[in-house]
């Protein structure tokens, strides 16, 4: 077995050929990467808005929660049926629409709802000294509620695009690229070491973007937020939470 | 100046918080609003910011009408105090305090060494100005918050239970650097406190509030101690008010007795052929006060601090009546200690001594009174 899987991966065309892991790669970033940026586009706003006025906190919430439990490939079958035939033309829109559509909805919720409770959160007494120090309503949002909020916000898009690299992998079910490729065809032809490279290759692209993220976290949060002091009296530090890692490789493997 | 005139708060479900309040808090001078929970005593002084808009009624700053100024306008130039300070944690202390004078246009540079002079002036040592709120403790973070309300130098401060959140030794030491820094800056102060305690030693005037939001007594503190106006106003100021009155009553000269003094360091046997009723007072190097060695329990060696009695408090010359007495009562010789300003030793004076300066004074207000 660790033989096979050897052989497979050191076949450099399995790595650059068209049909190679590093194109499925570049297919599988580029789909997570426009569900991932218009989740930010939607979300931040939205959830930066209802944290600060604190309407529609419960519709959020909702919303959050019906969408955490999206049947995945269900929906996207689904959509594929209702939209593909309305692009017959184009052949790579009418499957990349639903797939980025189920996307979006899947990562949604986590940076929406964070949002919300980061700005939610903010100490009240630093809110209400900042409207008496006479802030307007948008500089109270963004010289102290972001700021503030950016720790739970992080955690809420490192979820999502945990989340979202996990599950793109189901645009191959739909006869797209990426990653899921690899695992698909892999299972269909009884190559397994294929379908092990793909499935590690989603797990190790998962972990890198995560500790990415925690990077620019860090530094753009600010000291006083995170808790990581430059002086003695250190409390906390933000290490990349693996747990959801660990997760991302479960639902590969459950694929 | 502001002034409070026919002021009601009431909230859509008809709870009234502040009902009816005429109230004037006069410029360069601290007003207390005190009360129990419910009297609207934040409330109305959150009318003054506009944090909350009240129902009916103006409330005036100076010639202006809080009413007819934009909320923004107004609230950057009135300091806020509040209870826990609300520091904004991701900000270091010396860029929390520079928040106002930034946003009103000050440059960097200008308004960060305002900061830095700020903080000095309320007692933080500079090296905390790169550290962010989380890594002081709640005393300092108090002053903070008082340096960053001053930062843009406001005429007026509000200052909701600002030293209630800290522990009573910390809260003791910000009431003095409080009263020492508003008499060199001579703000139009409005603080709320439910610590009656705290708003005798702090108010210019009080404004004793009761539930329902009505003014029941509006009194300097020593009035307001003398003269309650009525059974809720008596009993919100509480016990021992004839005592605590003293702390108003200007001691004057007392009738002070020299004092024999060892110092430290001397012989044991020496110092206690010198003590009278059993206690001799020992003092430092300087002359000043350090505490009664008891003769009747005689040591060997020179004396050392160990030795010393702490209990008794030291009253300083023109102190209160209350201070004079105190250190009397305290004293375990019976004789009080008075110091000078410079806290070298003035004399010793007695309990009966200090009680009948008390009632030679009462004599003469009722004199007084009676003409």
């Amino acid at each position: 077995m660790i033989n096979d899987l050897w052989s497979y991966i050191s076949v450099a065309d399995h790595w650059w050929g068209p049909n190679g892991i590093m194109a499925r790669l570049d297919e599988h970033l580029r789909y997570s990467a426009i569900a991932v940026g218009i989740s930010l586009v939607l979300a931040i706003p939205l959830g930066l808005v209802v944290g600060h006025t604190g309407r529609g906190t419960a519709v959020v919430t909702f919303i959050a929660n019906a969408f955490r439990a999206l049947p995945a490939v269900g929906l996207l079958i689904f959509l594929v049926v209702l939209i593909s035939p309305q692009f017959t033309g184009r052949s790579e829109a009418r499957y990349l629409i639903p797939t980025t559509i189920v996307l979006v909805l899947l990562s949604i919720p986590s940076i929406l709802a964070n949002t919300v409770e980061g700005v939610r959160n903010v100490d009240p007494e630093a809110r209400d000294a900042a409207r008496g120090m006479g802030m307007t309503g948008s500089q109270v949002l963004f010289k102290v509620e972001l700021p503030c909020a950016l720790p739970l916000i992080f955690s809420g898009v490192r979820s999502a695009v945990l989340q979202v690299i996990a599950t793109a992998t189901i645009a191959a079910y739909i006869s797209l690229g990426g990653l899921g490729r690899l695992i698909i065809d892999g299972l269909s032809s009884r190559e397994y070491p294929k379908v092990i490279t793909g499935a590690v290759a989603v797990a190790v692209l998962a972990i890198v973007l995560d500790v990415l993220i925690a990077l620019i976290q860090r530094y753009t949060v600010s000291r006083g937020v995170s808790g990581r002091f430059s002086r003695k009296g250190a409390t906390a530090t933000t290490a990349p939470r693996k747990d959801d890692a660990i997760e991302a490789d479960a639902e590969v493997l459950a694929v | 100046m502001i002034k409070f005139e026919s002021v009601t708060k009431r909230y859509p479900d008809g709870t009234v918080a502040v009902n009816g309040l005429d109230l004037v808090a006069p410029s360069g001078q601290i007003t207390v609003l005190v009360g129990p929970s419910g009297c609207g005593k934040t409330t109305s002084l959150r009318m003054i910011n506009r944090m909350i808009e009240p129902t009916s009624g103006r409330i005036w700053l100076d010639e202006t009408d809080t009413g007819t100024v934009s909320t923004s306008k107004l609230r950057r130039g009135i300091g806020y105090v509040i209870q826990h300070a609300g520091l904004f944690p991701h900000r270091t202390i010396v860029d929390n305090v520079a928040t106002v004078p930034l946003m009103l246009g000050v440059d960097k540079k200008t308004a960060r060494a305002q900061a830095m002079d700020l903080l000095v002036r309320v007692g933080l040592d500079p090296a905390f100005a790169k550290r962010y709120p989380a890594q002081l403790s709640g005393g300092q973070q108090q002053r903070v918050g008082v340096a960053r309300a001053l930062a843009a130098d406001p005429p007026v401060m509000l200052m909701d239970e600002p030293f209630s959140a800290v522990d009573p030794v910390v809260r003791a030491q910000l009431h003095e650097e409080f009263l020492r820094l508003q008499q060199d800056l001579g703000k139009t102060i409005v603080l709320v406190t439910h610590d009656i305690d705290e708003a005798v030693k702090l108010g210019d005037q009080i404004a004793v509030l009761r539930v329902g939001g009505t003014l029941a007594q509006l009194a300097t503190p020593a009035d307001l101690l003398a003269r309650p106006a009525d059974d809720f106003v008596a009993g919100f100021v509480g016990r021992d008010r004839g005592y605590r009155s003293l702390g108003f009553a200007d001691a004057g000269d007392l009738p002070t007795r020299k004092e024999v003094t060892v110092r430290l360091g001397s012989d044991f046997a020496a110092a206690a052929a010198l003590a009278e009723d059993g206690w001799v007072l020992a003092i430092g190097d300087a002359g000043e006060p350090l505490g009664w060695l008891d003769a009747s329990h005689p040591g060997t060696g020179p004396i050392g601090p160990q030795h010393l009695h702490r209990g008794g408090t030291v009253a300083t010359e023109g102190g209160s009546l209350r201070a004079a007495l105190d250190a009397a009562l305290s004293a375990p010789s019976g004789r009080g200690v008075l110091v000078r300003e410079d806290n070298t030793l003035l004399g010793t004076v007695t309990a009966s001594e200090v009680v009948a300066r008390i009632e030679e004074r009462a004599a003469a207000e009722r004199i007084e009174a009676a003409r």
